[in-house]
């Protein structure tokens, strides 16, 4: 009922504040371990959905520049890139990047700013967004252009509903992209030029970067595998979590996941949570083992392609999503699942 | 209690005169007698800046987590005629900063609960306040009214500098109905401020004027250092939230709530994004089981998502 007003004044106000026909986008190429991410790679796809010119920028120490740019230039799609260096810059620390994306977002007259949904994008544009006045909008599933400009959709309340956005504002778009929901670039025989761009020295940084403890893992990442085998509080312990994923996970080729529950009773570690507050994944297969399906957890993974829960309650609300329910004890039921299945090729 | 400064001259004038020392020393007498007065004021009564600390926690009321929600008939929003709560993240905030002060007692001058919601928001505040915080701030909005994070950041500057100086303020990572994340972020860059977003752990060190903090990134865990003043949020792993007791929710009752409107802070609320639409998800058609590991095999055979096996 409150809306009323607005959708009286909808015609005058895209009138006014329609995209540029061609939209102009600044891309925040992440890297991890010397490659672009997974989740980059998803939101220049979203990019170039918008059509238009896409910008890469990429920022790191001189090192970590050196080792990823000649990666990011092959990558299809991106029109330019934009490389800055400085050590300031080697732990992506907001407030050390902020004013380099002001200044460059201000001088280039870009229109829309595209980033995955990460744990640094998640950081970093909100604090960008509020120093330009723009309210940006997290982890979008869908992108269209239309004739009165663009619309974005996100999930809220836990992926529970779908909520449509047309921003009505004079200046940039600042979006993240939730990586799942759109596929990844790809890397190829382009050769995208290079332009170095000045860092933006701060005399003083309110905030230091100490430490990094990173999960080590020879697994494939958790929020871009193909199969996903997750455990839940039934695994009982941290040993016996591993006892009976790991095998599972080997011999499918699969990234390991677990449920809040797993997780705050120290089965696994955080960064394996998958959830409405953990990672968004939606691989084509999808193993729950020992997860009731909270709206938590089912937040997190429901957009799989193949949903399969195991699990000795027949009532637990994983059941009504999976695409095959096996009810039964996980501690047989999983052993028996390694044996039967067929070997990787 | 110290003599007022202009009794300390007289007293010290009387003296100087019923001992007979001559006129020009009585300038002197009072200009000791000031400086003296000034530094014994500045060393005892004065606390320096940094040894209390005030914190301010924004809290949001949303639709309960274990609610299920359902789309309104009109898909301008879901049906919020159901249990609310404190957002989960907020009421992690909460007890932080409660836990602060009980750590390092002496040290926290005050804790302030803030919201930004309809009247009904109020029972949230005093939540917070029965778990420790010692006043409120409510910033009254319509129901109906959609507040972005933008503006809900805009407002809590306005409340900072209206109500501050605050040190520390501790907010949830993201709110559960919007799923924004985005407010925590938005205030640090509006202030100017250090920012520790995801935090799981926080340890502030008084004397170095910043505060140790554990993120949870992707890929594992990351430590900062903040300079204070500075804006924290919430991971869900930072700690486990008390429930207030009874006499707690009682007392609460009787602390002090302050009401703004978001005119009286000159913040316009005006949303940026127009809501086109709400509607319900694709829905799955889940729901079917299998007897036994052969068939959940043969399934996933059929399915063609087996590695090798197509």
């Amino acid at each position: 009922m409150f809306l009323r007003p607005v959708a009286i004044l909808r015609p005058t106000l895209t009138r006014l504040y329609a995209t540029p026909a061609q939209p102009s986008t600044l891309l925040y190429l992440e890297h991890a371990g010397g490659k672009i991410t997974g989740g980059s790679l998803s939101a220049l796809t979203a990019a170039k959905a918008l059509g238009g010119d896409v910008t890469g920028i990429l920022v790191g120490s001189n090192e970590q520049v050196d080792d990823v740019l000649p990666k990011a230039t092959k990558v299809e799609g991106l029109t330019k890139i934009l490389a800055s260096r400085s050590p300031s810059y080697s732990h992506a620390v907001p407030e050390a990047l902020v004013p380099l994306f002001a200044k460059l977002v201000q001088e280039k007259g870009f229109t829309h700013l595209f980033s995955s949904t990460s744990s640094t994008s998640k950081s970093l544009l909100p604090r960008l967004a509020a120093q330009l006045d723009v309210q940006p909008i997290s982890d979008v599933t869908s992108i269209s252009l239309e004739s009165d400009g663009d619309v974005y959709t996100r999930p809220i309340y836990a992926g529970n509903a779908i909520s449509t956005v047309k921003p009505t504002f004079e200046g940039i778009r600042i979006i993240t992209v939730r990586g799942t929901a759109f596929p990844q670039a790809t890397t190829g025989s382009s050769e995208a030029p290079v332009e170095e761009v000045n860092p933006i020295e701060l005399s003083e940084v309110p905030t230091e970067h100490l430490k990094t403890m990173a999960t080590e893992s020879s697994r494939p990442e958790l929020g871009s595998s193909d199969i996903v085998v997750s455990g839940g509080r039934a695994l009982k312990s941290a040993k016996i979590f591993d006892e009976t994923l790991t095998p599972l996970a080997d011999k499918l080729g699969a990234a390991i996941g677990a449920s809040r529950a797993a997780v705050d009773a120290g089965y696994a570690d955080n960064s394996l949570q998958v959830g409405q507050t953990g990672k968004i994944v939606a691989p084509s297969l999808y193993i729950a083992v020992g997860i009731s399906g909270a709206i938590q957890h089912l937040a997190g993974m429901k957009d799989s392609k193949v949903i399969v829960a195991i699990n000795k309650d027949p009532d637990a609300p994983i059941f009504q999503v999976a695409d095959a329910g096996l009810v039964a004890d996980l501690f047989a039921a999983v052993p028996e699942l390694v044996n039967k299945l067929p070997d990787r090729k | 209690m110290l003599p007022s400064a202009r009794e300390k001259l007289v007293l010290q004038g009387a003296v100087s005169g019923e001992l007979g020392l001559p006129a020009a020393a009585l300038p002197l007498f009072s200009f000791v007698a000031v400086a003296l007065f000034i530094s014994l004021y500045l060393l005892t009564m004065r606390p320096t800046p940094r040894s209390l600390l005030r914190i301010l926690v924004p809290v949001k009321r949303c639709v309960d987590y274990a609610v299920k929600i359902r789309v309104n008939a009109q898909q301008t929003g879901v049906e919020t005629n159901v249990k609310h709560s404190m957002n989960p993240f907020d009421e992690i905030a909460v007890e932080e900063a409660v836990r602060l002060r009980e750590r390092m007692k002496d040290s926290i001058k005050g804790i302030t609960a803030v919201t930004i919601g309809p009247s009904k928001a109020q029972e949230t505040l005093r939540t917070a306040l029965a778990m420790g915080a010692d006043d409120a701030v409510h910033v009254e909005v319509p129901e109906s009214a959609n507040v972005e994070p933008l503006a809900v950041a805009k407002l809590l500057r306005a409340v900072i500098e209206k109500k501050g100086p605050y040190e520390l303020v501790i907010l949830g990572k993201q709110a559960i109905d919007d799923d924004a994340g985005q407010t925590g972020q938005m205030l640090a860059g509006l202030m100017g401020w250090g920012q520790a977003t995801f935090a799981s752990k926080l340890e502030v060190d008084e004397a170095k004027g910043s505060v140790d903090v554990t993120r949870e990134v992707d890929g594992g865990l990351e430590q900062i250092r903040v300079k204070l003043p500075a804006i924290i949020t919430a991971d869900l792993r930072l700690n486990e939230p008390r429930y207030a007791s009874l006499p707690n929710i009682m007392k609460a009752k009787k602390k002090p709530l302050e009401k703004f409107k978001p005119e009286d802070l000159g913040v316009d609320i005006t949303p940026r994004l127009q809501v086109l639409k709400v509607t319900e998800p694709p829905k799955r058609v889940g729901g079917q089981k299998v007897e036994n590991v052969d068939e959940l095999i043969a399934k996933l055979k059929e399915a063609g998502v087996l590695p090798g096996a197509a």
